[in-house]
């Protein structure tokens, strides 16, 4: 069941609560949260709450559509295989657990997607046709809606869409629900649950943008991920990892399109200015492919491209097409320049850092079972750390994984109290609201302290203007003036619930800002020299061998450094 | 990139509004979808597919290069016929068969 509203924009000065309860709450309804939800009713008989910021059909980074499954174990492969391709990709920094529990079930997720619908290419013996050894090719324009639709159809579930969770509630530690606003309505949700999944997705918007001026949200990942689903684990007390391992997407200039369908679709190698093919001299792992083009454009050898010029024209027609399924931009540009990639090479370039836990191993700290430190909690998806190479299986099976455990864990307390009687109070979230919205309308200020704090960023913290580059002196002075940007923050005013939405995304970003920052200045070496690099420790240092660990108390970010789980061992809390 | 409405051709329903990741379009009191925000739109296009009217166009910034091309799209089926209306008037058609996966 989904409810939807009108969109219409009025003054708001007051709030009227609603209360709701669920026997698991998922926050976030993309790819991880609906394919959770769908595990969910496998195994449990309970009530789902899909609380989504926007529609489930087309929110979270899949809203344009993707073109290939990019984690599979192809066949005659063990999933190991994909474990060892993660650890090398991410210089040893990941959680080999939870990349092999992911590994096991990729298949059985595509398998899934498949069965609601989703377009998979086969080959001549009925088997998915393999593009390398890792991905699938697919019609993924529809993806989102194939997963509203399943979601849509289950009796258990219930979606509320246009709602945005702004804070988790906690009770003796645990946490038992969260504090919601309707982005259109004056309405404030007070949310009570028996388990709670965050499954927001990841965050952008935190550096400035490649194209800073009227495109400043034409971004690789979805500007409306602002790094919620983190915030609210870390201002909850939660422990996160490996945020420091950000990640730099290789993009299609101007419009920020994805290169890996040139690359590997139609083999467009990496050329620089002076026509050399460069890629073989930096390596090939995801991190070295965009340190080449960044170290050819420094050296004043750029601008960079993808050589397609010289594919068929039939080529050209396809990736056309093939762009439309996932980003149409690009097919507008080459459609309406007359530069089609048969004739011209394109310009290719880095973007700005964002924090990913389904590309990198950013994310909640997180057990097997992807339980949070935080009883009660569990993350999946972009959320959840320690796992890199999720793309869009992965994060399905780590929604599974997450509802399976849930649902253990509900019927193992069953018959006690839970729901309403218990809900933790929300009426600090509620004041906080309130609080915003007496102020009214502060023009444009919300936008002008989130500029500030991207133009922190991107000078202090190693973003494109840096070159990706940061140091100790410049992280401590990008932590007092993100500081001094939260206070004025807090002092913001909206005149409609809209404008309330951004202060807190802008809140929430500042709140992972601290946290990141911390993370940089902890790790003093380089070990992803494409992704950051350390001014001030230039070379990979084997003492950092280990994860970058933070956990907020009291306002103040504390670094713990965990050691690597070993080959074939498993951490649980 | 941002999105633009053709006043005279919206049907005033409301889809798009629903459907925009960003809750960025609205109707106005004539009950026409306007965006009042174009500069905070993520050019995913979901509002130009869910319109079957026709009235929301895609379009490049100026300041990333864009030529004044407008995309829109007319669902057949399984079938989506994707048009780009030129800065000159032309308009080129590429229909994408929801059938056929990726070959690249």
């Amino acid at each position: 069941m989904q409810e939807q509203g009108h969109n219409k924009m009025t003054p708001v000065s007051a709030l009227r609560t609603c209360r709701v309860e669920t026997d698991l709450l998922i926050i976030g309804g993309g790819t991880a949260g609906c394919f959770a939800a769908l595990t969910f009713c496998k195994h449990s008989k309970g009530s789902v709450l899909i609380a989504e910021k926007a529609d489930i059909r087309r929110s979270g980074c899949l809203a344009a559509g993707v073109n290939a499954l990019n984690a599979y174990i192809a066949p005659g492969k063990a999933p190991q295989s994909y474990v060892d391709y993660a650890r090398a990709d991410a210089e040893g920094i990941v959680r080999g657990d939870l990349l092999l529990t992911m590994s096991e079930g990729l298949n059985e997720a595509a398998a899934e997607l498949e069965r609601l619908g989703l377009v998979i290419l086969k080959d001549a013996g009925g088997g998915y046709a393999m593009r390398g050894e890792r991905n699938v090719k697919i019609n993924g324009e529809n993806i989102k809606p194939l997963l509203a639709e399943a979601v849509r159809r289950h009796p258990q579930i219930r979606v509320l869409n246009h709602v945005n969770v702004t804070d988790l509630t906690l009770r003796d530690g645990a946490v038992r629900g969260a504090a919601a606003i309707d982005v259109r309505q004056p309405v404030f949700y007070e949310i009570a649950a028996r388990a709670v999944l965050c499954a927001t997705g990841g965050a952008s918007g935190l550096y400035r943008p490649n194209n800073p001026g009227f495109s400043r949200h034409k971004m690789w990942y979805p500007p409306f991920n602002t790094g919620a689903g983190y915030a609210m684990g870390i201002r909850a007390g939660a422990e996160m990892t490996s945020l420091e391992m950000r990640f730099v997407a290789l993009r299609c200039k101007g419009t920020i399109a994805p290169t890996g369908t040139l690359a590997q679709g139609v083999g467009a190698r990496q050329v620089n200015a002076r026509g050399e093919v460069y890629e073989g001299r930096y390596g090939l792992s995801t991190s070295q492919r965009l340190l080449g083009t960044v170290t050819e454009n420094a050296e004043g050898r750029g601008p960079c491209c993808l050589r397609t010029a010289g594919i068929t024209k039939g080529q050209s027609d396809d990736l056309l097409r093939a762009y439309l399924n996932m980003a149409p931009s690009q097919t507008l540009r080459w459609v309406e320049s007359g530069r089609t990639p048969d004739v011209a090479d394109v310009p290719i370039e880095g973007t700005e850092p964002y924090i990913v836990g389904g590309h990198t191993a950013a994310g909640y700290w997180v057990s097997t079972a992807r339980e949070t430190t935080l009883p009660g909690l569990y993350a999946a998806g972009d959320a959840a750390g320690g796992c890199p190479q999720k793309y869009v299986t992965g994060a399905c099976v780590e929604g599974a994984i997450a509802a399976r455990a849930a649902a253990r864990a509900l019927a193992e307390t069953a018959g006690q109290q839970g729901g309403a009687e218990t809900a933790p109070p929300a009426q600090s979230a509620l004041a906080e609201a309130e609080g915003f919205l007496r102020r009214g309308q502060s023009g444009e200020q919300t936008d002008a302290l989130e500029e500030e704090m991207q133009s922190v960023m991107d000078e202090y913290a190693g973003g494109i203007g840096q070159g990706y580059q940061c140091h100790a002196e410049g992280l401590a002075e990008a932590d007092g003036k993100i500081r001094a940007l939260e206070a004025r923050a807090g002092g913001l005013g909206a005149a409609d619930m809209q404008g309330l939405t951004w202060i807190y995304e802008l809140r929430d970003r500042l709140t992972l800002c601290r946290s990141l920052i911390a993370h940089l200045a902890a790790r003093r070496e380089t070990r992803w020299p494409g992704f950051v690099r350390r001014a001030d420790y230039p070379a990979k240092d084997d003492a950092f061998l280990l994860y970058v660990n933070s956990r907020m108390q009291g306002g103040e970010v504390s670094i713990l450094h965990r050691p690597l789980v070993g080959e074939a061992e498993t951490y649980e809390h | 990139m941002s999105i633009e409405v053709d006043r005279a051709a919206c049907t005033g329903c409301g889809r798009c509004a629903d459907i925009c990741p960003g809750s960025l379009l609205a109707l106005d009191e004539s009950g026409a979808a306007f965006i009042a925000r174009p500069e905070r739109c993520w050019g995913c296009a979901s509002c130009v597919k869910e319109c079957a009217a026709q009235a929301i166009a895609l379009y490049l910034g100026e300041d990333i290069g864009g030529l004044g091309g407008r995309l829109t799209v007319r669902r057949d089926g399984p079938l989506l016929h994707w048009a780009v209306r030129l800065a000159g008037g032309e308009t080129k058609v590429i229909t994408v068969d929801g059938r056929d996966a990726n070959r690249y």
